[in-house]
């Protein structure tokens, strides 16, 4: 079975809502849609307060080359544009729509059929996704369309779709694939002629023998799809442990995977694809786990962007009375949540509950030097030095040990005996180490 | 025996009127002339090395100096205009005078002031929790609390106070170097004039949120109303990004600004107490007052 | 309903803690420790318990009254400390020394450095090095253990080690035959189950490795020191041997007989004064497995482990320093 070589941990699965078939969210009164949902420049504002807007109409345009679009996902009125608190606490822009019926855009084929011709041709592809706004849908929201347009003198080899789906809880890609397959596999032929690739490989690991053999069965009738069955190691999910389990091929330090030939997509990102060139449908919903030990219904929705955070509790049974830590995303990468008013945004895999007795860390103790954090990084850092240098604001050092290559995986903290925060203090050093270096690439 | 020693002892002075002679060539040769005013210059200064002129050290403060000859764009804030006239004197030139100043923690939001909505666990670091959320108060402006001011300190002239969990800078041993101001991940410390007395007024927030968010997360909040920025005389106050901020240059310390803020966020320091006047009783009791 | 908590990611964290790491490293010497009473009889049983009690007191005096902080004599590594210098010492060792030996090793061992995490050498091992070098001939006088399976308990005969044996013998000019043939010396079977002369915790290499299975299996240890040291050790012995088998033992011998195995599983693999970085342990492990057999072949003292690894802790900063572990993306192999 293969997988990543360097580093690695093995967390509690605890994949409490896999057998939880996706649930359509009922529609929100209202939904409050933050304009920026992606990586890059913030998108500009489209509608205008009070105006009535359809179900997949265009709210908000990405201007910059690294920005994606934003569309209603509700029909209603505009209330107003305004802040809203995001899922660390700061304010954002955003939409806010008070919903009214379910009116959607008619330029969207709404009917089950699945439509298997792919009809449109490369550059369609890549403007209408671009259009669609459609995000990697894995968390790190980066706009698709940007990794579909290969840089001059690069060659896109293989299309690896991510269906690791290593943090424990979560189910949402683990659903999708079981439900929504035959849909995601022609999302991902779709992919693959955009970027002029005749092979694709989907990554699952094989705590997921559902999905391995459903898909496998599947793939019969498309050429040029393997699915890659891999050992469970957390973070697998990685575009960079990716490429190395499935192609063993390493991404060199500072670059893009396109540099060994590979793009890597999540396989709710195919499905976003599928829906948005054969249906004409934008990215105005997505699947999220809300889950926990003591939420008393794990379900997987399908929901609306913008719907708040706590209309999902609520369909799952309400928040739980020992509750300590609400996270948005998995365990090991997902954001702890300040309020429970936060939208849904295209980023959101999960919701995650946890009760008060596991929410609080375990006290700190001096380091024992053990070394472990060293053995777990999938990147062959040394966490214990690198959070030392940058708890001593250090950062020309930091950036020697080579502290941006750091994916932010959290397995040196989650390993860590003495329970040391050494991700805050890498996080911390990261971000310094970055302002450090493009202060220097100004001068 | 007796050879032996006679010997050893011929043996070693050999050695070491050699290695003198060596030394003594090794030292005209490599030696660097170096202008003895920077080392006098470098007397006056105060040896802390806190960087708080922009330099590394003080050494390197007094190199700067006698190198450029121009005092006009070089300053010790630790030793301050006493110092910086020593120093003139020493190079033949003039100081201008200068103010003291001091360190001003801009925001009052205690606990009592902006309870607490959230309970934050990591490192304790401000830089880190405010890349991380809010912070416990849900104010994203606001102090963290968590003392990045405190270790920047080279004069342990800054702490943070257990009743209200704000950082509280010593009026003595404060000697305005801007360490806690570089430190401070949400630009709350200022350097600000000392004024008379020790006499200063300012706008303790920097919250930038419209009113109504500002006022829900904070009970001293600054909500930008401009009722400071009418009433005061010399046009000292600006409101910009709804926070109103006094120029301690304009500012003549005449305290009509402070009973119109309807949050109390103007705050008073070292003043004598105020008459009793009419309206007074109800207005809301004065804020603890941490600065 | 409670305050949510914010903090960064990851929220979930694995089990293993500094206090099981160090009480699973007693549990894997119990083995060890039942060998030893049944050799030395009730006398192994006080030197442990005196060892133990001294360790933990210094701890709790010196984090109370001397560094005012919190006392954390719970969390196992003054325990372990305790274990550990009492395997290092003869059973017939009077207290005081002992208990000098105690305060040596978490006085200036570990407290001197500031405590747990800090000290640069094994507390245990610097105790012990300061009794052998202070009060040598109380460390070096061994009673001899009753013999394998026989009934009663130990006579109070001093008798040498296997190493000590042999150093004796050959400085007499004998070969290593010879001495391996003569009545008073013990032989492999009796090295591997403990029926010789020596410290505690040293005299059975079978109890010994029943622990290090079970740190194993816990994942307390890595396979990165002792794969090395055991290596580097029975390839120098085993050139010296088959340079001249009449001069030096065979690499076996040099397994089973003294320190090694203690020192290899248990000591070496000391997770505070040892590196952190896999390709560094090797270095250590290698290094000091070279030096053992260099001071046992050619040192003052019969025994060498204890000096290799104090020597190989004083390195461990700079090896951490000069042996990075392998980055990711460092060396593009694409295949």
């Amino acid at each position: 079975m293969k997988t990543f070589a360097l580093g690695g941990v093995h967390p509690e699965e605890n994949k409490l809502s896999a057998d939880k078939a996706i649930e359509t969210l009922p529609l929100p009164g209202k939904v409050y849609v933050p304009v920026s949902q992606s990586l890059g420049a913030p998108s500009k504002v489209v509608v205008e307060k009070g105006a009535i807007v359809k179900t997949g109409q265009l709210i908000a345009k990405g201007e910059s080359f690294i920005s994606a679009n934003v569309h209603s996902p509700v029909s209603g009125k505009v209330a107003k544009i305004d802040e809203v608190i995001d899922a660390s606490g700061y304010k954002r822009q955003a939409v806010f729509i008070d919903v009214e019926g379910d009116e959607w855009d008619e330029s969207i084929d709404r009917s089950p059929e699945i439509i298997r011709e792919i009809s449109a041709g490369r550059d369609t592809i890549v403007r209408k996704i671009n259009e669609m706004g459609v995000v990697g849908l894995g968390g790190a929201t980066f706009p698709s369309h940007v990794k579909l347009m290969v840089p001059d003198g690069k060659k896109a080899e293989y299309l690896l779709i991510n269906g690791v789906e290593c943090e424990p809880y979560l189910t949402s890609d683990h659903r999708l694939m079981l439900e929504r397959g035959e849909e995601m596999l022609i999302g991902i032929q779709i992919l693959k002629k955009a970027l002029g690739v005749n092979k694709a490989f989907i990554g699952i690991e094989n705590n997921k023998p559902d999905a391995i053999s459903h898909l496998k069965t599947l793939c019969i009738k498309f050429e040029g799809i393997e699915v890659v069955p891999l050992k469970v190691k957390y973070p697998q999910g990685g575009e960079k442990q990716l490429i190395k389990a499935v192609v063993n091929r390493e991404v060199p330090s500072g670059k893009l995977p396109i540099e060994v030939g590979c793009v890597v997509n999540n396989v709710g990102t195919a499905f976003a694809v599928y829906e948005a060139i054969q249906k004409n449908k934008p990215l105005i919903e997505r699947v999220v786990t809300v889950t926990g030990k003591s939420v008393s219904k794990p379900a997987n929705f399908m929901v609306r962007i913008g719907t708040p955070v706590s209309a999902l509790i609520d369909q799952a049974g309400g928040l739980p009375d020992d509750t300590g830590k609400v996270i948005s995303g998995g365990p090991m990468m997902g954001k702890a949540l300040t309020s429970l008013d936060a939208p849904v945004v295209k980023g959101t895999s999960g919701i995650l509950i946890m009760p008060e007795n596991e929410s609080r860390r375990a006290p700190q103790v001096n380091c024992i030097r053990c070394g472990r954090c060293i053995t777990v990084c999938p990147m062959g850092l040394e966490p214990v030095l690198l959070a030392q240098l940058s708890e001593n604001q250090l950062f020309e050092r930091t950036e020697k040990e080579r502290i941006m290559d750091c994916i932010e995986c959290g397995s040196c903290h989650y390993t860590c005996p003495a329970g040391r925060p050494l991700l805050d203090y890498l996080r911390l050093g990261k971000n310094k180490t970055g302002i450090l270096i493009r202060n220097r690439g100004k001068k | 025996m007796n050879e032996t020693i006679l010997f050893a002892v011929i043996s070693l002075s050999a050695i070491g009127v050699i290695s003198a002679v060596i030394l003594y060539f090794v030292a005209q040769k490599f030696k660097v002339i170096e202008d003895p005013r920077i080392d006098i210059v470098n007397e006056k200064l105060p040896g802390a090395n806190c960087g708080g002129c922009g330099l590394a050290g003080c050494r390197a403060f007094a190199e700067e100096l006698v190198k450029t000859g121009d005092l006009s764009k070089l300053n010790c804030p630790v030793g301050g205009s006493d110092t910086m006239k020593e120093i003139a004197a020493v190079l033949g030139l003039v100081a201008e005078e200068k103010d003291p100043m001091i360190a001003v923690v801009r925001c009052n939001g205690s606990r009592a002031n902006a309870p607490q909505k959230v309970s934050y666990e990591g490192a304790s670091s401000c830089a880190f929790a405010h890349y991380l959320s809010a912070g416990e108060s849900g104010c994203p402006n606001g102090c963290l609390g968590l003392g990045d001011c405190v270790v920047s300190c080279k004069f342990d002239a800054i702490y943070i106070s257990e009743e209200t969990g704000l950082p509280v800078v010593s009026d003595e041993k404060c000697v305005a170097c801007g360490a806690c101001v570089t430190a401070c991940p949400r630009s709350i410390i200022e350097l600000r004039k000392k004024g008379k007395k020790d006499r200063r007024i300012f706008v303790s927030c920097v919250n930038t949120e419209k009113g109504g968010p500002a006022k829900k997360n904070c009970s001293v909040a600054c909500i930008g109303c401009g009722k400071c920025v009418k009433e005061c005389p010399y046009e000292a106050i600006t409101l910009v990004n709804n926070l109103a901020y006094i120029d301690y240059d304009k500012c003549r310390l005449c305290r009509k600004c402070e009973p119109v803020c309807p949050t109390g966020a103007i705050l008073e320091l070292n003043f004598p107490p105020r008459k009793e006047k009419a309206g007074d009783a109800e207005k809301t009791p004065e804020p603890v007052v941490a600065g | 309903m409670n305050l949510l908590t914010v903090s960064g990611s990851p929220h979930v964290h694995a089990h293993q803690n500094v206090k099981s790491i160090m009480y699973g490293v007693v549990i894997a010497m119990i083995p060890a420790i039942f060998v030893s009473v049944y050799f030395f009889g009730i006398d192994a049983a006080r030197v442990l318990l005196i060892s133990v009690l001294a360790c933990l007191f210094f701890e709790w005096v010196i984090q109370k009254y001397l560094i005012k902080g919190p006392v954390t004599i719970n969390d196992g590594s003054a325990l372990v400390t305790g274990v550990l210098l009492a395997f290092n010492v003869p059973s017939n060792l009077p207290a005081w020394i002992l208990i000098v030996g105690a305060l040596v090793s978490i006085g200036i061992g570990k407290m001197s450095f500031g405590g747990l995490g800090k000290n640069p050498f094994n507390p245990a091992l610097v105790g012990r090095v300061f009794l052998l070098i202070s009060f040598p001939v109380q460390m070096t006088s061994w009673p001899v253990p009753k013999a394998l399976f026989a009934e009663g308990v130990t006579d109070a005969i001093t008798g040498p080690t296997t190493l000590g044996v042999l150093k004796e013998g050959l400085d007499a000019g004998k070969s290593v035959q010879e001495i391996m043939a003569s009545p008073n010396f013990p032989g492999y079977v009796n090295d591997l189950m403990g029926a010789q002369g020596g410290s505690l915790g040293e005299i059975s290499a079978l109890a010994l490795l029943l622990g290090a299975i079970y740190m194993f299996s816990r994942r307390i240890i890595t396979w990165h020191i002792p794969t090395a040291y055991i290596g580097s050790a029975v390839v120098f012995s085993g050139i010296l041997w088959l340079i001249d088998p009449t001069h030096y033992i065979d690499p076996l011998m040099h397994l089973l007989a003294g320190g090694m195995i203690l020192g290899v599983f248990y000591m070496a693999t000391d997770m505070v004064s040892s590196p952190m970085t896999p390709r560094g342990q090797i270095v250590f492990g290698v290094g000091a497995g070279l030096l053992t057999i260099l001071i046992r072949v050619w040192g003052a003292y019969p025994e060498g482990v204890s000096f290799a690894i104090l020597i190989m802790n004083a390195f461990t900063p700079l090896i951490n320093n000069a042996f990075k572990p392998k980055r990711f993306g460092e060396v593009v192999k694409n295949g």
